[in-house]
């Protein structure tokens, strides 16, 4: 998988970083919503939308009662920072305030951003709740002076302003009922402090007749306003991402195709042999796209779910830390949960596998041999075997089904535990005011965030050794060198097809004996050299060693006095008509098939070529005819007229070499006879060089030279009198072919 | 099918990854009426889906109102915050230790009940689908071979494994999906009314944005889906003809072509894979979307509701008196969990319809017409002592028959073979050959006239004694995965082993069988490939003789047998034929010299009938083809 990435990804790198910027965007906006909300709670509404302990705008009469209460050096920030009015140019105040409040005069905080200051909010914090306490023990409210108060209070005289009192005072006592409230603030915690400062404000707000519903509605508004514009965000980011990650994952895809099919297209037969056909065929097609399935996800997640995780942790441990260990635990649990679960199941899941090709076995099995099995009445023992498959499968399947149950009421179970253990600690912290009933709410999100990246790190971590091997199949193909090459300086041939094979040994790669062995022999223009032989002598072998599908081992195989491995293979192909066992055929039309040689040749020569071929009368028998459409596979003709076709191709192509490889199998008694006749005249005509490979020896009876294989080896060479006479091993296939009579026949 | 052309096992999660959306599925052309039979073959675990579908209620039902209690302790700790502030009383951390107590009870019995049901739908779709395996299989038994003629062997195996496979995997999840969905789309609906209407309208209203934003995604992606799979054919089309005919396409220098074609196939497919995949990846972020939007909005109004206990939208005005922070955390948690059976409707859907697709074909196959019945009261082969007594004749009166009913291939045919006559099938390849020997053994039914073997018309005996009577050597050397006694015994289970090992003995196959590893016992592998062609004959022949038939067929044909495992095979079969009544596939020509009747076939007709002699001096069909065939040795 990693090669993936080195490989192929790199060409892609431009996106790949535009990818990784907007998934750290998205994860940015994903996790800024859970801040916002909290936001919502905690000042919208805990702090009817007032976020800061300084106020805006503030009465004469408190600003005077607050600054008894305060510091020189605080005073002096405080009338540097606000300005006196008394007058309606009330354009310029923060809020409206009605002309008979604002007659009192009133003080506007010079700079709105200031509200923000921490020195001013600590200046005005202790003072502005020492003053409404004060205010509240005048009016006689019982219910929410505190002791402390009420005592000075009664110690005044009636009538008496506590505050004309309290400005006389020295500064030392000032100071000790200021520390005392302070002291008090400071066992809130701070962010309950925050709440009672800036409900002090609010009250203040009040007192002036500002609209504080109104305040609290913008507030909330605006952090709406904000949360939507992040989710808008977040949701271009991640579709601008689908958009890169899908052209960068088909991207790669298209290009891995490319690169596998070109390399197989240069394989010789050797390297197809390695592989075997099936094998590249799935490696070309179903595990790339394997690969680009997961490419797709891996865009997505693999890179996002870190992000969010580490994202989403952080900000935790911004807000606050202690209550990690909760997400922690919860995380390893799942993890501990799953991967027992896995440990349990995976293995019947792979035995599951072996289960399911079983049963397909025993089904093919009794497909294909359902003529023998109803012959011989075999019916109950068949599904017996099929009922032992069949019980097999269904034992295996109730065990992972009740055991993948258990998986989804355990997380849920888990994840909702997280919730309650959140609550229950967060309350304990926010009783000690170290935390917000919003942040908590946030946090109980956040953990849910960063339990679901966790899972699907986790998901993905199954999926990507999948693709792994998947991607380890493509680069095998891509890996293997080739093991026929064209020269660097080529020779070309001249002459008519002669071939002369000199002292030739061949083995396959890996194998230990050799599959030829001192193979020595000439074929002429005009000739017809016959190979014959059981199966596995090697004389398909032979036929493949001249169009170099394969390298000889030793000697050397020469096509007009030249080293076929001193060519170029498209020269030497050039030379070649070849007919294989199996008429193989491609999608297109009859005639597309027999001019595959060369698309602009004539339609004479094509239906001269159909005419030797025998292949005529059924293509004229076809209502269209040469253009009749050919199946892929050629599955819509019979496999007589696959090789009556694939014979013709070979003709049109007017080679110097014709080499037909058993290709008369297919064809009955009548066809085959016309066909040998007419291909015998042709090579009388052009002086090609024929070499065919036939089991039948009527076919191969009247060939210039027969060439009798056994285990590799030559064991007889010369006519069918000849070897009649002089080779036990034709004597052999002869007679077990041909009656007594047939051959005196001769 | 080898391991290496199998698909892809789906993934634990089930294989539906986010971006799954908007592929297109296979649908039944009879939902409705599939699934009710579907359903109907479920009625024996009728009381068992009733128990789950009870703990799927149970459980979602638990599910849907933890929220609203766990939004509860929030407010708690929220207003115990705030009578801090003014009362200095605090939070009342026993009445939140009792919320939380209560759901870690509530939330430990929903997983049960879940678990319960899982269980319960894990073992009735385990079940279901063996015993739809089961069916097939035996109805596979019972169907005549014609249908076979016309059914792929690849189409009914996916029947078996795949369909069925996509049914019990679908009930497992689908079902109790369906049931829980829509249990908690009621469900949570009601608790978020409960908790504020003005909230949950505004819930409500998000989600047709969601429906219809997804359906218009689903099209568009649909199409470019369609076209992926096109291009995909193409590419694989293209892959597996240029690797089949590697050597054509080398031997004629085509590579170029094939290199050209594939660069265009591949650039479709690249263009359509990437807005197919793009397109149905939009699914996720936009639902999520809409899923923001929803959170935003109920934050947003419930925030309002809270602090102000109404809400003006326009001049007018909702109340929602008593909405508390806790309920604003339980409204997200229920919008969160609302969207989700909604996002996965569609998902659903689709499972359901590839579900009653794949169950519309296993039961168009359980479905299909039978063999037909035996007869009421069958001619016993046997004596008293269990030997046969049927006598090898044969006889052919009038017999009219065709593969399908347009197309009639044998026509007014008639014919009486005496006990132990030899009579030899000769044609072209592909002329039908072996339709006489499929109609002797009743594989298929005439249309008319009648088939006497041994003096009985065939369909009063039983199939399986006439059938009996009968040794088949085929072409096609049928062997299973299993060791070479069993597969020799194959044709008469109660066989001792020294009969088996005298039927070997007797087909020349003994010394072959002796060389291999472990003798009788070496086991035959899953391709029976570990042997040649023409050493499955020879133990097909063994199997022939050991059955002891009264008439034999066999096909002479050897193609990839070599030379001397063909001397072999002739000896066995020459041996085998010896005594009894023998049709013969016939290719060698002393067989067919020596035959006592010839049938002469072509395109699936009879056209010549008579011994070689009188067939000959006719000059028609059969001196024409044995002419051809020597006539080089006349030259």
């Amino acid at each position: 998988m990693l090669r993936v990435i080195t490989k192929y990804l790199k060409k892609f790198w431009l996106g790949m970083i535009c990818v990784v910027a907007l998934l750290y965007g998205q994860a940015q906006c994903e996790l800024a919503l859970p801040d916002y909300m909290s936001d919502i709670v905690s000042t919208g509404i805990q702090s009817s939308g007032i976020e800061h302990g300084v106020p805006e705008i503030i009465s004469k009469e408190t600003m005077d009662k607050v600054t008894i209460f305060m510091s020189d050096d605080e005073k002096t920030l405080v009338s540097d920072s606000y300005r006196y009015t008394n007058s309606s140019e009330s354009k310029k105040l923060p809020y409206e305030i009605s002309d008979k409040v604002l007659k009192n005069g009133v003080y506007v905080l010079k700079d709105s951003d200031k509200v923000e200051s921490k020195k001013l909010e600590d200046a005005f914090s202790a003072p502005l709740l020492l003053v409404s306490g004060i205010d509240s023990a005048i009016k006689g409210d019982q219910a929410t002076t505190d002791e402390n108060m009420k005592k000075m209070m009664e110690s005044l005289p009636a009538g008496v302003d506590p505050y004309m009192v309290m400005k006389s005072m020295p500064q030392k006592e000032i100071q000790e009922m200021r520390n005392s409230i302070t002291e008090k603030l400071e066992t809130y915690g701070s962010s309950s402090a925050g709440i009672a400062a800036a409900s002090s404000v609010k009250s203040e707000y009040i007192k002036l007749g500002i609209d504080t519903g109104s305040i609290q509605t913008a507030y909330i508004w605006n952090v709406g306003l904000m949360m939507l514009t992040i989710a808008l965000g977040g949701v271009l980011c991640a579709i601008i991402v689908g958009y890169f990650s899908s052209r960068i994952a088909a991207g790669v895809s298209r290009n891995m195709r490319k690169d596998t099919f070109e390399k197989v297209e240069s394989f010789s037969s050797t390297e197809f042999n390695k592989f075997s056909t099936a094998s590249l065929i799935t490696r070309t097609t179903n595990d790339i796209q394997q690969i680009q399935m997961v490419l797709v996800m891996a865009l997505r997640f693999v890179i996002y779910s870190p992000i969010m995780g580490v994202g989403a942790i952080i900000r935790v441990m911004d807000s606050d830390g202690s209550m990690i260990w909760i997400i922690a635990s919860t995380v390893i649990l799942l993890m501990l949960v799953i991967s027992v679960l896995m440990a349990v199941v995976g293995p019947k899941f792979k035995s599951m596998q072996k289960l399911v090709d079983k049963l397909n076995l025993v089904m093919r099995e009794q497909l294909s041999g359902m003529l023998v099995i109803r012959a011989f009445h075999n019916e109950e023992e068949e599904s017996k075997r099929f009922e032992d498959a069949n019980n097999n499968m269904r034992k295996t399947q109730l065990f992972t089904g009740r055991s993948m149950a258990l998986m989804m009421p355990i997380i849920m179970l888990i994840m909702n535990g997280t919730s309650l253990l959140i609550i229950w600690v967060g309350s304990h912290q926010i009783d000690l005011g170290t935390m917000q009933v919003g942040d908590m709410m946030a946090y109980m999100q956040y953990a849910m965030q960063i339990i679901m990246s966790f899972m699907f790190i986790a998901m993905i971590s199954i999926m990507i050794p999948r693709a792994g091997v998947a991607a380890k199949r493509v680069f095998e193909v891509l890996d293997t060198p080739l093991s026929i090459a064209n020269p660097t300086t080529s020779e070309e041939p001249s002459g008519h097809g002669h071939i002369a094979f000199k002292d030739v040994s061949f083995r396959y790669p890996g194998a230990e004996e050799d599959v030829l062995t001192d193979i020595n022999f000439e074929a002429h223009p005009g000739e017809t050299t016959a190979f014959i032989g059981s199966t596995g002598s090697g004389k398909s072998t032979i036929i493949n060693l001249v169009p170099r599908f394969f390298d000889v081992s030793g000697g050397s195989v020469e096509v007009d006095g030249v080293d076929v491995r001193k060519m170029t293979q498209h020269d030497l192909r050039d030379k070649i008509g070849l007919v294989p066992q199996k008429g193989q055929l491609f999608a297109g039309t009859i005639a597309s098939n027999i001019k595959y040689s060369d698309e602009n040749m004539s339609d004479e020569r094509m239906k001269e070529a159909a005419e030797i071929a025998q292949a005529t009368e059924f293509i004229d028998s076809k209502p269209e005819g040469y253009d009749t459409p050919i199946a892929q596979g050629g599955t819509n003709v019979s496999g007589g007229q696959k090789q009556r076709l694939s014979i013709a191709r070979a003709i049109a192509k007017q080679p110097e070499i014709f080499i037909f490889d058993d290709s008369f199998s297919a064809l009955d008694f009548k066809t085959d006879a016309k066909l040998r006749e007419a291909l015998n005249k042709l090579c009388a005509k052009t002086h090609s060089t024929m070499l065919v490979v036939a089991q039948r020896v009527s076919s191969i009876m009247h060939a210039d030279q027969i060439i009798v294989l056994d285990e590799g080896r030559m064991v007889g060479k010369g006519t069918h009198s000849e070897l009649l006479k002089n080779c036990p091993v034709y004597q052999e296939i002869a007679y077990s072919q041909l009656s007594k009579e047939e051959l005196e026949n001769e | 099918m080898s391991n290496e052309t199998r698909k892809p096992p789906k993934g634990p999660m089930g294989g539906h990854g986010p971006m799954g959306g908007g592929a297109p599925v296979e649908k039944a052309k009879d939902f409705k009426g599939t699934m009710i039979q579907l359903l109907k073959y479920l009625s024996s675990a009728k009381w068992l889906m009733v128990v789950a579908f009870i703990f799927a209620i149970g459980s979602t039902i638990f599910i849907v109102v933890g929220p609203d209690i766990l939004g509860t302790a929030t407010t708690e700790v929220a207003n115990g915050l705030m009578n801090k502030a003014t009362t200095g009383v605090g939070i009342d951390f026993d009445k939140i230790f009792d919320i939380i107590m209560f759901l870690v009870g509530l939330y430990l019995v929903s997983a049960i009940f879940q678990y319960v049901q899982g269980f319960i739908m894990a073992t009735i779709s385990q079940n279901l689908a063996y015993r739809l395996r089961k069916d097939l299989s035996a109805k596979m038994d019972r169907l005549p071979l014609s249908y076979f003629d016309k059914t792929s062997q690849g189409d009914v195996l996916s029947r078996v494994t795949n369909d069925i496979d996509l049914i019990g995997q679908s009930l497992n999840q689908s079902l109790a999906q369906v049931i829980t969905s829509i249990v908690q789309v009621i469900g949570i609906a009601i608790m978020m009314l409960k908790i504020s209407w003005v909230m949950s309208i505004v819930a409500f209203c998000v989600l047709p944005v969601s429906g219809v934003l997804m359906i218009a995604i689903t099209k568009r992606s649909q199409k470019y889906f369609i076209s992926q799979q096109r291009s995909l054919g193409f590419v694989n089309g293209h892959v597996e003809e240029m690797y089949g005919g590697h050597t054509i396409v080398k031997a004629f220098n085509g590579e170029e072509d094939s290199l050209e074609k594939f660069s265009e196939y591949n650039e479709q497919l690249y263009n359509s894979a990437w807005k197919s995949q793009f397109l149905s990846g939009l699914m996720q972020p936009i639902t999520q979307f809409i899923g923001n939007i929803g959170y935003v909005f109920v934050v947003l109004v419930g925030g309002i509701l809270a602090s102000h206990g109404e809400i003006s939208v326009f001049g007018l005005v909702f109340t929602g008196v008593g909405v508390t922070i806790g309920n604003i955390q339980s409204f997200i948690q229920y919008v969160r969990m609302f969207n989700q059976p909604i996002a996965q409707a569609a998902q659903i859907m689709n499972m359901l319809q590839s579900t009653a697709a794949a169950s519309e074909r296993v039961f168009e196959f359980l479905n299909e017409k039978e063999e037909e019945p035996e007869i009421a009261n069958p001619v016993d082969i046997h004596d008293e002592n269990g030997k046969v007594t049927v006598q090898g004749t044969v006889a052919f009166e009038d017999v009219r028959f065709g593969y399908t009913p347009d197309k009639i291939v044998i026509k007014h045919f008639s014919m009486f073979i005496k006990d132990g006559q030899k009579v030899a099938i000769v044609g072209p390849t592909g002329a039908g050959k072996t339709t006489i020997v499929k109609l002797l053994m009743r594989f298929y039914e005439l249309n008319s006239g009648t088939i006497y073997v041994g003096g009985h018309d065939i369909k009063d005996y039983r199939r399986s004694d006439l059938r009996s009577l009968f040794g088949m050597v085929l072409q096609d050397a049928w062997l299973f995965n299993g060791s070479v006694k069993e597969n020799l015994r194959y044709s008469r289970l109660n066989a001792t082993d020294e009969e088996v090992y005298e039927a070997a003995k007797t087909a020349h196959v003994d010394h072959f069988i002796k060389t291999l590893e472990h003798g009788y016992d070496t086991e035959l592998n899953e391709e029976t490939s570990n042997i040649s062609q023409g050493q499955k004959q020879l133990l097909t022949i063994a199997r022939a003789f050991l059955a002891d038939p009264k008439v034999l067929i066999l096909d002479e044909a050897t193609s990839n047998v070599d030379t001397r495992t063909e001397v072999l095979i002739q000896k066995g079969m020459d041996e085998l034929m010896k005594g009894r009544t023998s049709f013969i596939i016939a290719h060698r020509l002393s067989t067919i010299r020596n035959a006592d009747i010839i049938l002469v076939m072509n395109e699936g007709d009879i056209v010549e009938v008579g011994d070689h002699d009188e067939l000959l001096a006719r000059g028609g069909f059969y001196a024409n083809l044995y002419n051809s065939q020597f006539s080089e040795e006349e030259e």
